[in-house]
């Protein structure tokens, strides 16, 4: 049943709160998680101090930079050099409207899907997004007007390009299989086993396109072994040189949101999005497709960290070579032989 | 009023914004900025007219792969304030008295027509499947050909901006800058 | 309901600024967004076009102007970097010489 209007604004508006909320909170404990775990790799023990296992400490975290001083140097170009965070970070969170996170739920005879707005070329809108999204670093690093920046700028601007055709090239594997753009028909389509016991995942058939995706992702959203634009041993901090308190915690906010969206992405192209194991009691079977959802995209983000903590950072030349030369051709190989097994 | 009538206003307001300013800038990346925000605008005018396809490549590929080229330029090349020269002011009398007579046309197109049928919001099925049917069978010559475009303005931008090749033998490196 | 003239206008607008942009600007990396600017308005009455008179034929050749801005621009900026290296300017009044 349809809702009336008013109703249906209202959900909306519920739901983008509540999105935005539980966003918002998981940005913050990825980046707990990612102290905690890189620390344990490094034989540390991470934050510990504040709250049990260090829990507070993205709270602690917030009000430091929320009380820092928040400077703005004179040699930069004003409007770009504050409009930048919010570029990065307006288009880093807008990305997670059309990513749904499970099965409508009814409540009063209303079918409510569990996304903020289910648009038929979702995952076209999040492609834009993304690379709108470059701008953000490069006005950062040119309205700086200090070299570093600069040169940040320079490499995320190309980098980001450079990968997207790539990024693009690999979900169009997964796009021939589902015959959709919208995520929602795409998991959909997942649903199921391959001989009754390997669950229909787009992964299994995609392996080529997941790696692909998977390589271009981490470049995308500047994460090591990717990481030129902010290399802090040949650039200092890169395009966020120059920024300070709120300023450089909306850069910080973009980039693990980014990484959430791209592990959402994922989670929903390649690994059967909220598919899992259901069983148990109706209010348990309504609840675990959100906690498959949310168990692939923890995972996702562990794979990130555990990534960072291993490998170390590529020259330049070398990610170039290896976005252009090798990822583009191996995303067209898969491409075509993805056609051809489909036309068969 | 009607909602569409509103959007397609606002979004118009935006368009036409960003163009003059695009004019009133003296910097090239304010400029540019602007462009990216017509080029939104326009992106915004697709999907009230229906073709959400188009809005989405139009985002993706012109706000978000030319238009950075074009930023990239501009930090490579570190361009600066444009200077005002004798060239300038000349071209300047023939901008001005152009765009006004474009605006006097204009302005007589819509008297003359303004009764003309009204589009309807989303009145044509611009989704990806028609577009890439459409695509692939009527126009797949035109658009393997645009293929071949796309190959030579790949070659020709990877030779033009490629390092320029070691001077010949006998004359000495020009030092820049 | 917007009455196709009202798309029309808009579009001949934005193609009048960069007309004018084309013309009064002196930066060679404007002038070309200029361009681009223009083929923005053409593009814009392409689909309105495409609207009014339902054929998708006129959404399909604003992908063909798409395809042919984005390899315009990848050449020509490649020539306006290859300008700037051997001219060290931007300005076209002073890359008014064939020879330097």
């Amino acid at each position: 049943m349809a809702l009336p209007i008013w109703l249906f604004i209202l959900v909306s508006v519920i739901k983008s709160a509540v999105v935005l909320v539980v966003l918002l909170t998981a940005v913050a404990y990825t980046v707990w998680l990612e102290r905690k775990v890189v620390g344990h790799m490094q034989n540390r023990w991470g934050p510990t101090r504040v709250g049990p296992f260090g829990l507070l400490q993205p709270a602690a975290d917030g009000l430091k930079f929320l009380f820092k001083e928040d400077l703005t140097p004179p040699h930069v170009y004003k409007p770009l050099f504050l409009a930048a965070p919010l570029i990065a970070v307006i288009f880093a969170l807008t990305s997670i409207a059309v990513i749904p996170f499970g099965n409508s739920v009814t409540i009063g005879g209303y079918s409510i899907p569990l996304q903020i707005t289910d648009v038929n070329t979702g995952l076209l809108l999040i492609l834009g997004v993304t690379s709108i999204g470059v701008y953000g670093v490069a006005l950062a690093g040119w309205s700086s007007n200090n070299k570093y920046s600069l040169l940040g700028g320079l490499r995320a601007s190309a980098q980001m390009v450079s990968y997207e055709i790539a990024l693009g090239l690999s979900l169009v594997g997964v796009l021939i299989m589902s015959g959709s753009f919208s995520l929602r028909a795409i998991v959909d389509a997942q649903g199921g086993h391959f001989w009754g016991f390997i669950p229909r995942w787009n992964v299994f058939p995609q392996f080529i396109g997941f790696f692909c995706y998977l390589m271009a992702a981490y470049a995308e959203t500047n994460r090591i072994p990717f990481d030129l634009p902010e290399a802090e041993t040949e650039l200092v901090a890169g395009y966020h040189t120059e920024y300070s308190a709120m300023k450089f915690a909306m850069f910080f906010m973009a980039e693990y949101a980014n990484m959430i969206t791209v592990a959402c992405l994922a989670t929903l192209l390649f690994f059967g999005g909220w598919h899992g194991p259901i069983f148990g009691p109706p209010i348990l079977q309504a609840v675990l497709p959100v906690f498959w959802f949310a168990a692939k995209i923890v995972a996702f983000l562990f794979l990130y960290i555990w990534v960072r903590g291993t490998l170390p950072r590529f020259r330049y030349d070398q990610l170039m070579a290896f976005g252009w030369k090798f990822l583009l051709p191996l995303a067209l190989v898969n491409l075509i032989a993805t056609a051809i097994a489909v036309a068969w | 009023m009607n909602v569409h009538l509103i959007l397609f206003l606002a979004f118009g307001a935006v368009a036409v914004a960003g163009a003059i300013n695009l004019l009133a800038q003296t910097h090239p990346i304010n400029s540019a900025l602007s462009l990216i925000a017509v080029m939104a605008a326009l992106a915004g005018e697709y999907l009230l007219l229906g073709a959400e396809f188009l809005a989405a490549v139009q985002v993706i590929v012109y706000a978000g792969a030319i238009m950075v080229l074009f930023v990239f330029t501009i930090m490579l090349l570190n361009a600066g304030v444009e200077e005002r020269t004798q060239g300038s002011r000349v071209a300047f009398l023939f901008g001005i008295p152009g765009l006004l007579l474009g605006s006097v046309l204009l302005g007589w197109v819509v008297l003359r027509h303004s009764g003309t049928e009204a589009v309807a919001a989303g009145a044509l099925p611009g989704d990806p499947k028609t577009i890439g049917q459409l695509l692939f069978h009527e126009f797949l010559l035109p658009f393997e050909i645009t293929s071949v475009l796309i190959l030579i303005a790949i070659m020709g931008a990877v030779v033009l901006a490629s390092k320029p090749p070691t001077h010949p033998p006998g004359v000495p490196a020009r030092k820049v800058g | 309901m917007v009455p196709l003239s009202y798309y029309l206008v808009l579009s001949g607008f934005l193609f009048a600024c960069g007309v004018a942009g084309f013309l009064i600007k002196r930066n060679i990396i404007t002038i070309f967004m200029s361009i681009e600017l223009m083929l923005n308005g053409v593009n814009l009455s392409f689909v309105a076009f495409a609207a009014h008179w339902h054929a998708l034929a006129g959404q399909i050749f604003v992908f063909f102007v798409m395809v042919v801005a984005a390899a315009e621009s990848a050449v020509g900026l490649a020539i306006i970097i290859a300008v700037y290296r051997t001219r060290e300017t931007l300005n076209v009044d002073q890359v008014n010489l064939l020879k330097l």
